[in-house]
Parts: C-alpha cells; structure tokens; sequence
C-alpha cells in the first residue's frame, strides 16, 4: 500500500516530517517499510515550452528546436519524432544529472550547438506502471497548463513523498488512506478531517425504477448498492487526480474509471461500472455460477464457471465474475451512456477460491479478500456518486438501490483496565486507556465505579472498520501500541522454579553426536524431502517396502517429490557433489527424520523414524610417516562399536545382511540384539552396491550406516556395571590356528567365550593371515588370550588346562588347526 | 716410597686429564687402583718399610687412593653428562614437521545455533519439546487460530501431502502439543527447535528451514515477561551490551504480538548487516492467543502465556557471518570444516 503524503493531508496534517512519521507509523504497528521519492536528480529539469522546431539542414531524423524555459532560450537538437511546435516537455538544462545517470552538457549536431536536452519519460525514471503507452514514447508531451519554467518534479507532482506500508493480514483497514489517516491522527493527536460526502443528482426518473438487485446467494454476498449515471462525458479526470493515482502506484485512465480507483484507494472499497444498456432489463442477479457457465472476462479470456464461483448476472447470463473481473460484454466503451455502478460487499472466502481458480489476482479482488468494511458500502458509492457530478462527468439519477440483507453490528468488547494491565504488566490509569480510546475513535463506556475505587469494567464499540477488534486482548494491544511498547516494563516470569534439564532421547542424541564428531565426522544437513529418483538410484526393488514412499503434492521441483524414507541417498549426494568439488576423503554424519507411512494415501500421521546415518568415503588424512588408515567397513564397524560402547549397549550380534538393494551383499551387516527374548534391530552397516555407487557417478567405495535412533534410545544406558579391579596377577597366553576362510571370527570368538568361561579375563585378535605356507581357502588367526580369576593367583596348570580345553573345542567344533 | 706416592697421585692426575669415554676411564682405572694397579704394587712392599714408619705410610697410602677415587668418581660424572649430552643432541628432530593427524569432527553451524540456544533457555528452566514434521492441519493452522481461509494463511505457502496433512510451516505446532501434554500441570515453559517447510525457494529463502519456538504459560504471565525473557536471551546469545525494541505486529497466535529486533554489533553507527538502520530483526513474539490457550486445554481467564519464534538460518548468518544461506545446505567440507 501506497500513501502520498499529499494526499495524506487532506484529511490529517501529521505536524512533522516524512521520516519521523514513517518511524512513528512503524513504532505503533503500520510498519512504513520506505519512504518513496520519485524527485531525486530531477531538479534541473524544467518545463520548456517549443516556440520553433525546425528539420536539422544537415541531418533527416534531427529536429532543432528552440525552447523557453521562462528566463532563458534554448536551442535544443532532438531525435524524436512526437514534438510539435507549442508543446510543452520536460527540458534537461545543462548540467543536470538525470536519475539514469546521464549527464547533461552543450554538445555539437552537425555543426548545431545544442544546450541540454528534451527528457522521455524513462529519462525521467517516472514508473511504467503509472503512464500511458502512448506517453511512453518519445519527448513526454506535458498538459497544455504546464507552468513553463516550473521543476519537472513540481509539475509532475513527483515532489511529494509516498509511505510505502508493509500491512499486516490483521489491518486491511489501512488500505483505505482514509484508514491510514485515522491511524496518523490517533499516534500523533492531530485531528482528523474525512469527506463530507454530499450527492448532488440531477434528471428525472429514479434509479429504484431503472434497476433491480436481486442476491440469492447472501451467505457469498451480503450487500448490493448500487447507483446509475446518465450523460457520460468521458474525458480524462483531473490532474489532481491522476497525480494521486501515480502516487498510489496506479495509471490514470479516464475519468469514470480513475474516480472508481480513486474511491476503492481512499475508502478500500472496490466498485465496478457495467454499461447499463448491456444489463438485460436493468437487473442484477447476484448467484453462484451454474457448472459449467462461461463468461469472457475484461481480458478477453473465456472463462469456465462452477458453483464455488459467484457470478453477478442479469436474467440471462453472468455478467462478471463478483469482486474479481467484470466481464468483456458489459464493459463501458465509447458508446457507454448510461452507467451502473455497483458497490457491494462479498465475503473474502468466496472471492480467494474464484481469484486462485481463474488465476486472476486483481486490486479488487484482493481488497475483497482481506475484507472490507461492509457498513460503508453506500458511503463509497456516494462518494463516487458525489466525484461525479463534482467533475462534470455524468448526471447521478436520483435515488439508489441498497441491497443490504445482512447487516453487521459493531462488536461490543467489555474489558476490565485491571486485566490489560495484568496482561501487559503495566500500571496504565482507566484515564489514559480512555485517551487512547478516544484517539482511535473507539467509543468507550464505563461501569459505574464502587465509592472511592477507580473505574475498572466498560466497554468498548469497535467500528466495523476494524475487525480484527474482537475482545479485551485485541484491546490491550491497541492501548499497548499506542502507550508505547517502549514504556513496558522489564520484567522476568516470577512462579514456581523449574529445572531445565534433557530427556534421555535428547541426551542420547547428544551423546552419539559427541561420539561421531569425536571421531572425525562432520555433521551435514540434508532436506527431509528428496528427489524420488533416488529410489531408482537405489535400485531399490518395485516391490520393495521401502518403495511406499509418501508423495508430496505441490512439490516447487522433483527435489521435493517424496518424503525421505532413509538418510543414504542424502549422503550419497553429498559425497557425489563433495567428490566432484576434489574432496574426495569424507566421514559426514546426519541425524534426522525418515518417514514411513502407515499405510497410502495417507490417513494418519506418518511414522517419523530418526536415525543416525553415517558415510565415509577414501581414507582419513594421511600424516607423512606413515601409511593412510582407509575409510573402509572396518574403519566404520569401529566407529558403531564407539558409538554402542559410548552408549553403553553391548551384545550386539551382527549378522550378513543381503536383503538392501543399494549394498555389497557381501560387504553388509546387520546389527542385532535380542533381550528378554525380544529381537530389537539396530540397523546396518556396509559397502554401497558397485551399481549404485556407478548410478551416483562416484569412483571411490563408500561405506554407510544407518542406525535406528528409537532402539539406541531403548537399549542405552546411563552408566555401565561397574566391577571391582582384579588384585590378582593375571597370564597371557597366545594361540595362532589355521581355519577354513568361511568360518566367521565371531563364531571363534563365540567358542573362546563360552569355554573359557569365568578364567577368561579377555581375548583380542591380534593377526589375521592368508597367503604363503597356509594352503588356500584357509587363514590363520591368533589370539591373546588373559586368564584371571577374583581371588587367588591362577596356577600355570589352571591356566594350562583352560587353555588346552579352548584348542579342543575349537578343533572338535570349528576344525581349527594347531600348530 | 713417600716420594713413589707422590709421584703416582700427579701421573693419575695427568693421565686423567688425557682420558675420554667411559673405556678409557675404565683403563685408567685399573692402571692405578687394579689388583696389578700401581697402588697394590706399593702396598705389596709395605714389608720392606719399618714397622715404626708403617703406620704414617699406610695413612699416606689410604690418603692417596681415596685422591685418586675422588678424581675418578669426578671424573666418571662428568663423562656421564657429557655423554648425556651428546645422545640429547643426536636425537634431537625437526620440529616444524606436521604433527600427527588427529581426525577431526565438526558439527553443523545450525546444530551449533540450536545447542547455544538449548543451552540458554535450560539454563532458564526450560525444557526441550519435539514434535513431527509432518503434521495435521488442526495442530498446524486450525488450533493455532488461523482457521479454514483465514487470510494469514496466505502467509505461508505449505506444502501438502493430503488436503488435511502437510509439511509444518513453523514449530508453532509443538506448543498445542506441549501444552495438551503438561495440562493441567503449571507452569508451561518448553522450547522447541526443529525444522519446518515453506514453498518457497531463491537466494533468501530455503524450502526447508529451522526455527525455535518459545512458549510459556502460567498465572500472571505478563507482556513485561516476554520483554525481559528475550532481553536475557539476546544478551547470552549476542553479547551483554545489547539492547532490544519490540515493534507491534500481528502473528494469528498471539496478541499483543510484537516483532523484536536486537541492537547490531556495530553500536548502532549503521553497517552493512543491519542496513545502516542499526538494528537487525530476529524474533516474532507476543503474549499467547486465547483461543490458542483454550486448544492446549488452559482456561484462559485463569492462565496467560507468551510465546516466541526466531529463524536459525538468520541467526547462524549473523552469528558467523555467512552472507548466502544456500552454504548451509551445499554441506560443502570446506565450508563445514570452519566451524
Ligand atoms: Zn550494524
């Protein structure tokens, strides 16, 4: 919304600058996002009147003309092909520097002096939106009045400045610059001067006579008033006028049609003009569209209807489509005599669904939208009705009809001054709360107060005009804003202390984040929605579980088409575009949401599974002594193990995992752990499929993991057992045996565990070996195995014997060698 | 024999001053104080010396060989150190080399954002609640006041998976969840950080971004409150001389509502950050809707609240000075690797 000041004073004087209303506006709610001025750099730029223009002798396409500026003569050389003799146009004395950044000086045409120049209206930066094509084009041909000599600023009227205003959804009502008035008049207490508005018709007949309004639909339209005007005199409206349309960001165009502007700005009220003769019988039906009705728009465009939309129609056939676009049969043309003028009132519902379903967003629909103030419909028709015969541009045929089939009482809001202090925590007295009042034009009542006690309870009337005024908050806000949110206290809660503290989830998150960032993984942050070609990438299976994905419906690109059922492809991107930015060594991690439904479409909220996904890719950074550590599966297995020791989860059992599309089948774990005789899954861990690493366009192996985040939450604990240190020496003994390849380390160790029994104190791999001196399809592991027992020292025959039934198992169970 | 003595304290002297290394010593050892030493040999012939003279020569003898120890204790020493010191300097190695690699993790500046935040209002009591991402239109619009075609819906563009399920535009939602949670319990006092979702993609807006929600509900909760809150708040998190203005404005949720905005680090002198204005726009706030405490289940004539929202994309910008948002979602490692 555009305010010029100028316009602006016609119904309140603010007493100070551009700037500090602007500030002042901000400050008390109606955020003044600029202040706009359209004179910067014009102030050498006059009104200059052609006395001669003559063809260049030397040149076909250059006029030579000498121009008046009032004191002065000017002999100015021009391309342009619009300028007569007797004209008057913008002339750029030399040494103007234009707002394009043209610098004006005394240049030389084939043998011509000329001094300054003839200005367009680019050169003049005025706005395109605000003038005519034609005006476009050429020297700007200025109004035949100009006064030669004036600045262009001045006689443009581009010298006033305009408040450009950020509104809230809460404060339509300043849309009207009457409205804004209001506001200036109640932050600064100057008084406030609105149209007095007097019509004055003429003729014979009435209109009640000539026109009938009919609405059946009265739940999407709630008044139709409307006015006829005979004698059109089309011409273009005052300069006054347009200047306060361009102000306003609007392009004159005629004077029927500026004036219906000129009132929708001044009183938010949009009102649209049907060429009476084309209304069949004078009537308006005002009715939903039947199915399937169509209607050509203003802009030519044919248009299908249904009964979402309301239509305003004669008996025949819809006529416009209500608050949105009139339509092209009835538009008022040359030969347009007679005009209805409709003012009315349809409900912002209505007229967003049909604005969104044509695609048509107009100044009056989206007024309609915010709503306007259904009590002033007659006023602004008036005040149309009044412009016109003002201006000489028809005759108002006396009378008017005024359809109003359900009116709208002021909201009554009782308050206690007692509780908006309470709420605001301030101290503001009953007599300040009713000053504010009075400046908003609020009135107020107030209960009788108790002998000796302050007023407390009354009421306030919000005019219609502001409907966001709904009860005693909507109040304290006003009186807040007004008093100054400045002047409120500050202050901190006071109640009942409580802790702050993190829930074990929380906490559990913190602690695997710790962990990976303790290890060198960098934290990353993909989108929860993803591209769902993915999926393909994947290679994951039609079939397949992780196929029903939830889609979303108005994604803005494929890269929001689908809700994430994993982290991986996220990572996988990441690692892609990281690789072909040369960064090829990567450990990143990622917790968040993935989404699983329950079942599609969707009824019910969707399962959001966190996890705790991981991807490293290369190898850690290399020093110069030594040899690079891979970011291989083992590298990340011995990242999980940190994570499940720093959480302090143990037994894990891992297990081959085949099922997932996009890993090596052979490379691939799953992480179990059964207890109290329930399975709980923890996630996997393993080398991307070649196919897929292939479909990421990525050369090296990365390895992933994705871990469930609620069953991490379940089977962490807080503290570890503790046990007391063994004071008992222990023994360390070695053995190296000889194995099939297939026979897995775990099923080993399972056996060194479980024989060993309470003398095992610990075991630890120390070397796996396949090659030279082992026949192939074998390796030979070894293991350092400590015996310890709580509370004697072992005997070397204890410790024998527990050993040799370790060998004997391993060989009995497993096959295992000795060498 | 006296002058015999003599003469081999000075030799050893001397001698002694010729040895190097620990070898050498050793000889020089046995040469005097040895079983075949020069010494032993004379003790040999104490028989040829009278018995009345035996007594002073012993003593001689005994004075001799504890000089000749001393000269080899103090000798021994300081071939030790020297040594020491030869065996420090062979080892000694170029320092300026690389150290080893130590692996290096970092979190996500907007985790780092969002832990700073945690951390401030734990400190003041509060707690930590969460709620989906996708989520019902009810608890995304309808019980945060901003019914079926309120025009603040317009506000955000959403986007939806059903007509009745979509994407949260804001955490607002998790305060509806908080408080069906705690009632009838008082105080309320939970923040909520997570992310959220609006349609809208280009250089300042990112179809996925994060906020923290603020909420508080309890007896005599006043707009004073809410001032004071996020003025303490503002000083953690931006720096003790800062200052704080609230400006009214409209959120569905609340009323009064005010936007807040906190001094910039330039003093106020005007800077690139701030637009010269002085102050940089961070939060939206305002003391909790009626109708918006009558969803969560508290009785409004009974209880107040005030709620608050702040974007952390904006405040990780300000805080590390990042000027294109886009860097925090390209998760590029030598962007990331800074923080
Ligand atoms: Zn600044």
């Amino acid at each position: 919304m555009r305010v010029s000041l100028e316009w602006l004073g016609e119904y309140v004087n603010p007493g100070m600058e551009a700037a500090d209303l602007g500030e002042k506006l901000t400050r008390s709610g109606i955020a003044v996002e600029n202040i706009l001025r359209r004179d910067a750099r014009l102030d050498q730029v006059v009104v200059g009147h052609i006395d001669v223009i003559e063809k260049h002798p030397e040149a076909d396409r250059l006029w030579v003309c000498s121009v008046n500026t009032g004191d002065r003569q000017y002999t100015v050389v021009t391309g342009a092909q619009n300028v007569r003799q007797g004209h008057k146009v913008p002339v750029a004395l030399p040494g103007a520097k234009l707002p394009k950044g043209v610098e004006i000086g005394e240049a030389a045409f084939r043998g011509i002096k000329s001094s300054g120049m003839l200005c367009s209206a680019e050169e003049l930066a005025l706005e395109e939106k605000t003038i005519s094509p034609e005006d476009r084009e050429g020297i700007l041909i200025l109004d035949k009045d100009a006064q030669v000599g004036q600045p262009i600023a001045q006689a443009l009227g581009l010298d006033v400045p305009i408040l450009e205003l950020e509104l809230t959804p809460n404060r339509a009502d300043c849309l009207a610059v009457i409205n804004v008035a209001r506001e200036v008049s109640a932050i600064t207490g100057q008084p406030l001067q609105l149209p007095d508005v007097k019509v004055v018709e003429k003729g014979e007949g009435r209109t009640e006579e000539q026109v009938k309004v009919t609405i059946e639909d009265s739940d999407l339209c709630g008044r139709y008033a409307a006015r006829l005007f005979t004698n059109l005199r089309p011409g273009p409206s005052p300069l006054w006028m347009q200047r306060r349309l361009q102000a306003a960001g609007m392009r004159p165009i005629n004077n029927i049609v500026d004036i219906t502007n000129y009132v929708m700005l001044e009183m938010n009220h949009p009102l649209h003009a049907f060429d009476y003769h084309t209304v069949k019988d004078g009537h308006i039906v005002v009715r939903r569209a039947r199915t399937g009705e169509k209607l050509v728009t203003l802009d030519g465009q044919e248009r299908e209807l249904n009964s979402e939309n309301l239509v305003i129609a004669d008996p025949e056939k819809a006529i416009a489509l209500a608050g949105v676009m009139g339509g092209l049969e009835t538009e008022i043309t040359e030969k347009t005599t007679t005009i209805l003028l409709e003012a009315a009132h349809f409900y912002p519902a209505s007229v967003r669904r049909t604005a969104r379903q044509v695609g048509l967003r107009s100044e009056a629909s989206q007024r309609f939208e915010k709503g306007v103030n259904i009590n002033t419909v007659k006023l602004a028709m008036d005040r149309a009705a009044e412009l016109v015969a003002q201006l000489g541009v028809a005759d108002v045929v006396p009378g008017y009809v005024d359809n109003y089939l359900r009116p709208t009482e002021p909201v009554k809001v009782p308050f206690r001054a007692s509780r908006i202090n309470a709420l605001l925590g301030t101290t503001i007295k009953p007599e300040q709360m009713e000053d504010i009042f009075q400046r908003l034009q609020f009135p107020v009542q107030w209960e009788a107060a108790t002998e000796g006690e302050q007023r407390d309870a009354g009421i306030v009337v919000a005019p219609t005009y502001r409907p966001d005024i709904q009860g005693e908050h909507d109040l304290a806000e006003e009186v807040a804003r007004l008093y100054g949110y400045d002047r409120i206290p500050t202050t901190l809660p006071q109640g009942k202390t409580t802790v702050g503290q993190r829930t074990w989830p929380q906490t559990v998150r913190e602690k695997i984040i710790d962990a990976l960032v303790g290890s060198g993984f960098r934290e990353v942050v993909t989108f929860s929605f993803i591209n769902p070609r993915h999926l393909d990438r994947l290679a994951i299976p039609a079939e397949d579980h992780l196929r029903q994905v939830i889609p979303v419906q108005n994604p803005l690109s494929e890269e929001q088409g689908i809700l994430r059922p994993t982290i991986i492809p996220g990572l996988l991107e990441l690692a892609a575009r990281n690789a072909s930015r040369r960064i090829p060594d990567l450990a990143i991690f990622e917790l968040g949401g993935t989404f699983l439904p329950k079942a599609l479409p969707l009824k019910e909220l969707p399962d959001e599974a966190w996890k705790v996904s991981a991807l490293v890719m290369g190898a850690a950074p290399v020093h110069w002594s030594g040899k690079p550590q891979p970011y291989d599966f083992y590298f990340l297995k011995g990242i999980v193990e940190k994570l499940l020791s720093a959480l302090k989860i143990k037994g894990v059992t891992w297990s081959r995992e085949t099922e997932l599309s996009y890993l090596h089948p052979g490379r691939a774990a799953r992480l179990q752990i059964t207890q109290d005789g329930m399975v709980f899954d923890l996630g996997y861990m393993g080398e991307v499929h070649p196919d897929v690493r292939e479909a990421y366009d990525l050369a090296a192996r990365p390895v992933v993991m994705e871990l469930d985040l609620s069953a991490l939450t379940l089977l962490a604990r807080a503290k570890g057992d503790y046990r007391p240190l063994h004071r008992f020496p222990s023994t360390d003994r070695d053995m190296a045996m000889v194995l099939p390849v297939a026979v897995p380390a775990g099923q080993v160790e399972a056996v060194i565990a479980e024989v060993g029994g309470n003398l095992l104190e610990r075991w630890r791999l120390f070397d796996v070996y396949q090659g030279n001196q082992i026949s192939a399809g074998f390796r030979s592991l070894a293991y350092t195995l400590r015996y310890q027992a709580p509370d004697r020292t072992l005997t070397d025959e204890e410790v024998n014997h527990a050993h040799e039934s370790i060998k004997t198992a391993l060989m009995e169970r497993l096959g295992a060698q000795f060498r | 024999m006296r002058e015999q003595l003599e003469r081999i304290r000075l030799q050893a002297a001397n001698e002694l001053q010729g040895v190097e290394g620990t070898e050498a010593l050793q000889d020089w050892r046995v040469r005097y104080l040895g079983k075949k030493g020069e010494l032993t040999q004379i003790l040999r012939g104490m028989g040829a010396v009278p018995a009345e003279e035996r007594p002073a020569m012993g003593a001689l003898v005994n004075e001799v060989r504890a000089a000749i120890e001393f000269m080899l204790e103090e000798k021994s020493r300081q071939l030790k150190e020297k040594e020491k010191q030869a065996r420090l300097a062979s080892e000694a190695i170029d320092i300026t080399l690389p150290g080893q690699v130590a692996l290096v993790g970092s979190k996500h500046p907007l985790t780092l954002v969002i832990d700073e935040i945690k951390q401030i209002f734990l400190g003041m009591g509060y707690e930590i609640a969460e709620g989906p991402e996708v989520e019902t239109d009810y608890y995304n619009f309808e019980a945060l006041n901003l019914p079926q075609d309120h025009p603040a819906r317009d506000m955000q563009d959403s986007f939806y998976i059903t007509p009745d399920i979509l994407l949260r535009t804001h955490t607002s939602p998790v305060q509806i969840r908080a408080m069906e949670r705690i009632r009838p319990q008082l105080p309320v006092k939970v923040i909520c950080p997570g992310r959220v979702f609006r349609r809208d993609d280009d250089a300042t807006h990112s179809p996925m971004f994060h906020q923290v929600e603020g909420l508080v509900v309890d007896k005599n909760i006043t707009f004073g409150d809410l001032r004071g809150t996020l003025l303490t708040f503002a000083r953690q998190m931006f720096g003790p001389e800062r200052e704080i203005r609230l400006r009214p404005s409209f959120f569905p949720f609340t009323e009064p509502s005010a936007e807040v905005d906190i001094s910039c680090g330039c003093g106020g002198s005007g800077c690139r950050v701030c637009k010269g204005t002085g102050w940089l726009e961070i939060l939206g706030s305002g003391m909790v809707h009626p109708n918006v405490l009558k969803y969560g289940g508290y009785n409004p004539s009974e209880v107040t609240g005030f709620a608050f929202g702040m974007g952390v994309e904006r405040i990780a910008m300000l805080k590390y000075g990042i000027d294109d948002m886009r860097l925090l979602y390209e998760n590029d490692m030598r962007f990331l690797s800074q923080f």
